[in-house]
Formats: C-alpha cells, structure tokens, sequence
C-alpha cells in the first residue's frame, strides 16, 4: 500500500543530472557515524553548486549561489539525521539520499525504513505540518520543547518550509518485515522462506515495515 | 566557562558578558545537554547585557536551533537580563533563523556584520 502527502512530486521523468547515495546504517552505532550526516550534507551543496555559473565579479549571482550552498547543506543535513535516527536498523532497506536537477528547481529527498507501527504518529506530525501556519508552529514547538525539557521538536522540517520557502512531500509504503529481512547471500534459504511466506493466510500476524520518503522541492 | 572540541567552540567572556559561538554544530540530540548546562551556569550569573556573538558559527542544526530558541524563550520573565545577539549576513542559516527568535522574545536585540 502507498500512502501520499503534500505537495506531491509531479516530475514524472527522472532528470538526468542527478547524485544518489546509500548508507548501511547498521554498519556502525549510530553515535559513531552521526558526523557522516554533515559530512554528506556538504558534499551534496558543493556538489550541486557546480552545476550553476561561477561568477565572482557577479555578486548577485554570488550571493544566490552562497544561499542555495547553504540550503542544500542544512535541508540534507535535516533529512539525513531524522533518517537516521528513525531509521528500522534491523531491516535491509539502506537509507537512501538523492538528488535532482531540474530547469528551474532541484528535489532532494531521502528514504528510510520504519516500524509501521511509527508511522501513525509520523503522519500525524504532518498534517499539522501541512495545515499550521509555519509561525504559529514555530512558536508552540518550542515552548512544548521547554516544557517538556525536550532536545528535538519537530524543528527541521518546519524550518524547510518556513526559512527555506521547500515544498515538502511523503510517501508511505509497507512491506513485508520478514520479506525485507530475508539475507539476500543466502539464496537457498531466501527462497525456502519466500516459499513459507507465500504459504501463510494473507491475513497474518507478520509485522510490517514501513519505507518513507520524503521529499523537498527548492525552486532555483 | 567553555565548551571547546575540534568541530566547535563556545566561549564565555566575563569581562564582557559575551558567548562566542565559532564551528559547526550538528550535534545528537543529548549531545546539547553540556551546552544548556552552560547556559544556565551565565544565567545565573545574572548579567544585565548578556551577548551571543554568533557571527563565526558556520552551521547549526534544528537541535541546535531549539536549544537556542528553547533558552531564548525562557529568559522572557528574567527582566533584569537584556539578551543581545549579535549575527553574519553572510550565512545563510542565520538570515533565514534569527528572525524567529524574535518571535519568542519580542525585546531581543539584534546587530548584524
């Protein structure tokens, strides 16, 4: 099943200037590799600016650049800690970063696996997204973070929409926990479990994991 | 009292009353407990200006934000302590996020480089 929200993505053609990266989350403990989040997130804004006109005397263009450098590296950066911190480390999804070039914006969206049951609190922190004015959230997000002593408060993806002007979009879709799980080295034993799979009612207990994506538009 | 590692530093002058924020910041989550437990050793300082230089802070992540805006938020009933913050034109996160900690503390005072 695939559940959408936001302004969906209407590129039905992948652009042809594009750079995906995966990661293996469970390599390593997350604390270990939480500074590969920003050192990704940098890379992909030096990247991306070097597909736009490099003029120094030009300081209009100049400080365009310095400002989609900067968005690009704080929006990635935002996406891939909240991938990583949600992440589903035991399934075999990677977290996947991706983006997009196109004549007159670029997307940047990343995909993580989660718990299915997760994601009705998920959904629900977005259709307050979706349906608050960004401000007023701002505001309510950060007195309930005072008053409950909380480090997070939903801040990374309000402060896309309301300091960098992003179109946000999700999409939802559940799997098969067992399924994805399954080592795919182990051939014989991937298909003896398939089989066992294939052979319970449709209505069974087996738990679900849920693969989101989430995606930000930045017109250029 | 100061907070100093290789990515980041966070420094206060007492002569001044300044924290001089310089790096980049994208700390975890609890990662911010030392840097709130700072803030609250200055508080209790009671200084009538307290600064927040931030010009040399290249990168914060939205933790970081909140616990700015968090400590931000709450010195609105401490009427004897003017919080003054001073910011770059030139990074982009600060043009885009300062204005919203006026938001939480209408009489904050802003200098821009």
């Amino acid at each position: 099943m695939v559940q959408t929200f936001g302004a969906f993505n209407q590129d039905t053609l992948e652009s042809q200037e594009y750079l995906k990266m995966r990661f293996s989350p469970s390599s390593a403990p997350l604390q270990q590799r939480w500074k590969n989040n920003g050192v990704s997130a940098d890379f992909l804004a030096d990247y991306i600016i070097t597909f736009f006109p490099n003029d120094e005397n030009d300081p209009i263009l100049s400080e365009k650049e310095a400002e989609l450098k900067g968005a690009v590296s704080y929006i990635a950066n935002e996406l891939l800690e909240n991938a990583m911190k949600f992440n589903m480390n035991t399934s075999l999804f990677p977290v996947k970063l991706e983006f997009m070039l196109y004549s007159d914006h670029v997307t940047l969206s990343v995909s993580n696996s989660l718990v299915s049951e997760n994601v009705p609190e998920f959904q629900s922190f977005i259709s307050e997204l979706l349906n608050t004015e960004p401000q007023e959230l701002y505001i309510r997000q950060i007195k309930q973070a005072e008053e409950d002593n909380l480090n997070t408060s939903g801040l990374g993806l309000l402060t896309m929409i309301d300091d960098y002007n992003a179109d946000l979009s999700w999409t939802f879709e559940s799997h098969l926990k067992n399924k994805a799980e399954l080592p795919t080295h182990k051939g014989f034993i991937s298909s003896f479990f398939k089989t066992v799979l294939s052979l319970l009612p449709h209505q069974s207990n087996i738990s679900t994991l849920t693969v989101v994506t989430t995606t930000v538009q930045l017109s250029i | 009292m100061e907070k100093v590692t290789d990515e980041y530093s966070i420094k206060y002058d007492t002569t001044t009353s300044t924290i001089v924020w310089k790096g980049i910041m994208r700390l975890n989550g609890k990662e911010y407990d030392p840097i709130t437990a700072l803030l609250n050793e200055v508080i209790a300082l009671e200084p009538t200006l307290l600064t927040f230089n931030l010009q040399e802070l290249k990168a914060l992540n939205s933790s970081g934000i909140t616990l700015l805006g968090r400590f931000i938020y709450s010195i609105r009933h401490k009427k004897n302590i003017q919080l003054l913050i001073q910011g770059s034109q030139n990074l982009a996160w600060q043009k885009k996020s300062i204005k919203n900690f006026q938001r939480l503390l209408p009489n904050l005072l802003l200098e821009w480089q």
